[in-house]
């Protein structure tokens, strides 16, 4: 809460700045953004950041990324993803010196390096962590999510089974700049091997003393543990996942209080993605000016993609933030199937962005702020391509009938409104409706968006309402063809 | 929630005062917080940090709509229909559990709130049947009542014509309440009820999505002595009244409101009649006694007033048997009897349900013709200072009091059967306060946690001498309770306990240091009328009237046969005045049918010492009539007349005997506690087992005249008995 005037203030302006951009696209956590606001407005730091971002933008440069500059240098598990292998791909060099450096230095490199959370609602990451450094009592920790469920997204996946340490010491970072003093690794039920693989790395590391009592010889005990999940995509919401830690049912918790004031076990905590967390010990390494040069301002550095659906080559892919949608897909994934022209539509960042048309797809940048202007999202960069073979009316009830799975059904309109979307998407797919129902399912999901306690509402809510904007007259088409065959049956 | 409109509820003065109150005394010691200043439509309203949304706008009388807040129970923020704008958010916030921040200037009348509403109500209604018509809850329902204000007022739902609404299978979780999934708007109240408040976990949500319902998981009996409260708070008709079902519209009912008299503790209630029955029992808020619960004997009993009833005096005729005659055959033959006996032979005992009205006039009559043993059934030693001193038998501390307390050791009592609101208000406590409590006597499911000190009253004695290693717990006891049950009390062992529990009251005394304020030593009672009677001079226990070989006994709603036809001599008149053909008629030779305590307006004081007013919802039924005035009739046939001739005389009457009477709804400072632990060390010391009569469930439900006579509280026997040998038990 505010506590003087002048706060208040500033706490509002920044909202009004803030907001707009996060708020309104971000898939994941739309409440994260609100959620920080009020330690927001107690770090000065952060002010100058927010503000920031209203300055004009730089231009992508366009250069492309070497494999010199890449972080995840076994992605493909071509090499050994034991710790032998890791520590000759450099992980775990010097890191006891990172650690040493202290926290306010690894908070710094990360604030400066421009790195934005990785799970999709990419909020600044350096920002986030400074929330736990406030005088407390109680014990703190980082929790890693690692449920990686939005259809489309599988980059956390390959981190986990190729480059586990990578993780790992992602963990030692991260936890030693929040003054955690252990990790909860909370990997999806689904992701068996994933976790057999992890807790190998995290073995290796206890015996070779990287982290446990002493990590890395730094003098900070650092403890990783795995928890995995049962399999639900709401648990990926980071209250869910704490609630689901603890051992209750998966369903989020409302917001305030903030998992940074009561998290798991009731204690400070971090949520934050695999990919943010893997990535913090090279930018230690490497510098924050390094990780910066990639990109545009303000969405610097590498970023995972991954490209699925209906292209030649699909593919998990490391890439500059920023990179061009066209030039993303042409160089790494072999192309749309049928050429450029064949394209009917792309889902940029995972299942709950919206969609856009080619028209937009033609020269969109795969960076948080072009997409926001194109009114989709990064989301976790999980680029799904349709052709034109594509039924895309029956893609997003498809869509529709995960998020109805999917919803945890505690708030009302994520419960009942995603059921309703969901109905109507499946008669939209035959054409069983009335063209006015268009409007109403658009406002459906307006009644939505924004009214549930956690952001799958919107998760759900956008799909539709990216169909919708775009793709109105196929709706329209489809409904009128079903009329007339009706029309056809009963004279004849 | 009980069923006052949205705006009486937002009033009700002395809940916020009350609440204020205890807030100010819980944080005494802290500085006074800055105010916050906020703006509710504009409105500036001054809060302290933390409070929410909602709860400003009730400080300025300004309703936010709501299903899944209670201000009783945790905030579950689920239903979104307390979306409000916040001027500079971007979206609506969940007034129920937001708190306000400096400056905020909250909209509840705009157009984005408004929006929000109409959109959470059409979700609600999607899936709700539109059965209202044959809804037990139409006419007192949150979900009719806001939809009429907030909803839309036309309809979309196009799907109708396709898929249809969604339908649950209903549960079975009991005799008591009834459920009809189909309606539940998923608000979690009762699921939050139970966990809470009723501290067992028996409902929660299995399910996802659009399939979340709320249930048992397998089917189970929903087996608490409160569960009656989740039909006062389903906002919409899942969950109602299975006795109650479709035989009354809340319309048509006339609301009464009266005590309760199943246990000691005087519940505040609503009596629901119509055409001169009781069609329901709800409850009425009292902060400090019920809150706003009642438990199932308390709201689901009334059903045994309607049968097993005396509706006319009868008399033995030379066959031995009861034959119905006239008031005036009935009065004369027994003031024949009043007359003829010999002075000091004529007795009195009396029952647990007995106002205080009827007390002081039978007292009076038995005095007025010499008699001086007038009895209650329940016992109470009088060894010590017995009932000389009023801290010696009374819940000094109070039912709120539990909640400054930090310690309460309950002696030879089973308080969630025995009183299951003073049970509530100590499992509030439990959860909120960090209290700690101990238990001397039988283990038994409190639905929380204690110590368990040892199950004989000789535990007492080594509690008092130290070398008991609970000790050094309890010295660290700032505000300590000791709690013994009336149970304990009877019989031999009861002196024994009685003052083991006073001299465990004094150490606890001397080494918490709590001051005179404090009301360490406290009495849990079982029955209505026990502190009136004992206020009023009745000698506890029947022993006297076995000792004195009465010639005349006048029995006054005496059914739990503390005297039978063995104790008294073979030519004893018995006299029966009374509601209901128990075990006190079946002795009697002459009975007087009186009225039960929904017919009259009457006195209670309950185990605090608290004196609460009834008033009267019906009619005795048949020739009944009020006990006060069957026996102010007695005296002046037998001659006796008893000086007083309205209610308001009895009344004053009552005052001049007790104090206390004089002062209705409060609760007397008790004192003298020095005297008492001095006078209690003359008494045998603590032994023998502390066996609570109620240990499981099925004990709770039938425990007097009334209950007894109830099919209700038959089934609910029945049903916890199959509890118990069901295969889920403990699942």
């Amino acid at each position: 809460m505010f506590t003087c005037v002048s706060r208040t203030k500033i706490g509002i302006l920044v909202l009004g700045n803030l907001l707009p951009l996060h708020y309104q696209w971000d898939p994941l956590s739309a409440m994260n953004s609100i959620a920080n606001l009020q330690q927001l407005c107690r770090q000065p730091a952060c002010m100058v950041m927010a503000t920031r971002h209203m300055a004009s933008l730089k231009m992508f440069s366009n250069k492309s990324l070497t494999d010199e500059d890449r972080i995840f240098t076994n992605l493909y598990g071509k090499h050994d993803w034991k710790l032998k292998g890791a520590l000759s791909r450099g992980d775990w060099y010097k890191t006891k010196e990172i650690i040493l450096k202290g926290k306010d230095w690894i908070l710094k490199e990360v604030s400066q390096s421009g790195l934005r959370g990785r799970g999709g609602a990419g909020f600044p990451t350096g920002m986030k962590w400074g929330f736990m450094n406030k005088p407390d009592t109680r014990p703190k920790y980082l929790v890693v999510n690692a449920d990686e469920g939005e259809p489309g997204t599988c980059k956390d996946r390959d981190i986990m089974r190729h480059d586990p340490h990578k993780l790992i010491e992602g963990c030692l970072v991260a936890g030693h700049s929040m003054g955690a003093r252990a990790a909860y690794i909370y990997i999806r039920g689904e992701f068996y091997n994933e976790a057999v693989s992890l807790q190998v790395a995290i073995d290796e590391a206890y015996k070779a003393g990287l982290v446990g009592k002493n990590a890395c010889g730094s003098g900070y005990d650092f403890e990783v543990y795995i928890h995995r999940g049962a399999g639900a995509y709401i648990c990926g919401e980071e209250t869910a996942l704490i609630e689901s830690i603890e051992g209750k049912q998966g369903k989020p918790r409302l917001k305030p209080p903030f998992p940074a004031d009561v998290g798991v076990f009731g204690c400070p905590t971090t949520v934050a993605n695999v990919e943010t967390v893997a990535v913090a010990p090279t930018i230690c390494r490497r510098g924050a000016a390094w990780f910066a040069s990639f990109g545009r301002e303000r969405n610097t550095g590498t970023k995972l993609y991954n490209i699925s659906g209906h292209v030649n080559a699909p593919c998990t892919v490391e890439e500059s933030m920023s990179i061009p949608l066209r030039e993303l897909i042409d160089k790494h994934a072999g192309g749309v199937r049928g050429g450029w022209d064949n394209l009917l539509g792309v889902i940029p960042g995972g299942s709950s962005t919206p969609l856009i048309p080619k028209h937009v797809c033609d020269d969109v940048m795969m960076d948080f702020d072009a997409l926001v202007e194109a009114q989709t999202a990064l989301g976790t960069a999980a680029v799904i391509v349709m052709d034109k073979s594509a039924d895309i009316i029956r893609c997003i009830a498809r869509l529709m009938q995960f998020y109805k799975h999917e919803s945890c059904g505690q708030c009302t309109p994520c419960r009942e409104g995603v059921d309703w979307l969901d109905k109507i998407m499946w008669r939209f797919v035959d054409g069983r409706a009335q063209v006015g129902e268009i409007d109403m399912i658009w406002e459906l999901s307006k009644q939505i968006e924004g009214h549930t306690i956690c952001a799958l509402g919107d998760g759900a809510a956008w799909p539709v309402q990216g169909l919708v904007r775009h793709y109105r007259p196929e709706l329209e088409a489809r409904i009128r063809a079903h009329e007339e065959t009706k029309a056809k049956a009963t004279s004849s | 929630m009980i069923r006052l409109p949205f705006r009486q509820l937002l009033a009700r003065p002395a809940t916020w005062a009350a609440l204020a109150l205890r807030a100010e005394s819980t944080t005494a010691a802290a500085p006074e917080p800055e105010k916050v200043e906020v703006f509710i439509d504009g409105k500036q309203v001054l809060v302290n940090p933390g409070t929410t949304i909602l709860q400003a706008a009730a400080q300025v009388g300004i309703d936010i709509p709501r299903f899944c807040y209670h201000d009783r129970l945790s905030i579950a923020g689920n239903c979104r229909m307390c979306l409000v704008e916040v001027e500079r958010s971007p979206k609506p916030v969940a007034a129920c559990a937001m708190p306000v921040m400096k400056g905020w200037k909250v909209r509840t009348d705009s157009d984005m709130t408004r929006k929000a509403r109409e959109g959470v109500m059409e979700f609600l209604l999607v899936n709700h049947p539109l059965d209202c018509p044959i809804c037990d809850q139409g006419g007192e329902c949150d979900l009719q009542d806001q939809s009429m204000t907030f909803g839309s007022d036309k309809g979309r739902f196009t799907d109708i014509k396709y898929t249809g609404k969604r339908a649950v299978e209903d549960k079975n979780i009991g005799p008591l309440v009834k459920t009809i999934m189909t309606r539940c708007i998923q608000c979690t109240r009762c699921v939050r009820f139970g966990s809470e408040v009723a501290g067992i976990e028996v409902l929660g949500t299995p399910g996802r999505g659009n399939d979340m319902q709320i249930g048992t998981y397998v089917e189970k009996l929903f087996a608490s002595e409160l569960s009656g409260n989740v039909i006062d708070l389903c906002p919409v008709g899942a969950l109602t009244s299975k006795p109650y079902a479709f035989t009354a519209r809340p319309w048509e009912l006339r609301r009464v409101e009266s005590i309760d008299v199943m246990d000691a503790i005087g519940s505040n209630i609503v009596v629901n009649t119509r055409t001169g029955e009781v069609m329901r029992i709800l409850p009425r808020v009292n902060e400090e006694v019920n809150e706003e619960w009642i438990s199932d004997k308390t709201r689901f009993a009334y059903d045994g007033l309607a049968r097993q009833r005396l509706t006319e005096p009868m008399m033995k005729d030379e066959s031995g048997a009861l034959k119905p005659c006239d008031w005036e055959e009935g009065l004369f033959k027994v003031a024949e009897k009043l007359q003829t006996v010999k002075e000091g032979e004529t007795a009195a005992i009396v029952g647990g349900m007995v106002d205080s009205e009827a007390l002081i006039c039978l007292k009076d009559l038995v005095n007025k013709v010499g008699g001086e043993t007038v009895c209650t059934e329940e016992a109470f030693p009088l060894e010590g200072a017995g009932t000389d001193l009023r801290a010696n038998y009374v819940l000094g501390s109070s039912i709120v009091g539990v909640e400054e307390a930090d310690l309460v050791v309950f002696i030879g009592t089973n308080p969630r059967y025995e009183a299951p609101i003073f049970n509530a208000r100590v499992r509030k406590a439990y959860v909120h306060n960090e209290l700690r409590v101990a238990v001397v006597g039988t283990p038994v499911d409190l639905t929380y946690e204690y110590d368990h000190l040892g199950g004989d009253a000789g535990t007492l004695s080594r509690l008092v001498d130290g070398s008991h290693p609970f000790c050094a717990t309890m010295k660290a006891s700032k505000r300590p309770v000791v709690v013994v049950g009336s149970a304990a009390l009877q019989g031999a062992g009861g002196a024994g306990v009685h003052a083991g529990a006073v001299a465990l009251a004094a150490s606890l005394r001397a080494s918490s240091g709590c001051g005179d304020g404090w009301s360490v030593f406290n009495v849990l009672h079982r029955v209505a009328s026990q502190v009136g009677a004992l206020d009023l001079g009745y000698t506890p226990g029947a022993a006297a009237i076995r000792a004195r070989q009465p010639k005349l006994l006048l029995m006054l709603g005496a059914d739990e046969g503390a005297v039978t036809r063995t104790d008294l001599p073979a030519d004893c008149f018995v006299v029966y005045q009374g509601h209901h053909g128990d075990r006190g008629a079946e002795m009697a030779d002459v009975v007087l049918p009186g009225g039960a305590y929904t017919e009259k307006t009457a006195t209670y004081v309950n185990t605090e010492g608290r004196p609460q007013v009834a008033q009267a919802a019906l009619t005795p039924p048949g020739f009944a009539r009020e006990d006060w005035k069957v026996l102010r009739a007695l005296s002046e046939v037998a001659g006796v007349t008893l000086p007083y001739d309205t209610a308001a005389d009895v009344r004053r009457r009552l005052a001049d005997v007790a104090p206390a009477f004089a002062r209705p709804e409060q609760v007397e400072g008790a004192g003298f506690f020095a005297q008492a632990a001095e006078l209690a060390k003359g008494a045998p010391a603590p032994a023998g087992e502390l066996r609570p009569p109620q240990v499981a469930l099925k004990d709770f439900y039938m425990t007097d005249a009334v209950s007894r006579a109830s099919r209700t509280m038959a089934k609910c026997v029945k049903a916890a008995q199959d509890d118990e040998k069901s295969m889920w038990k403990g699942v």
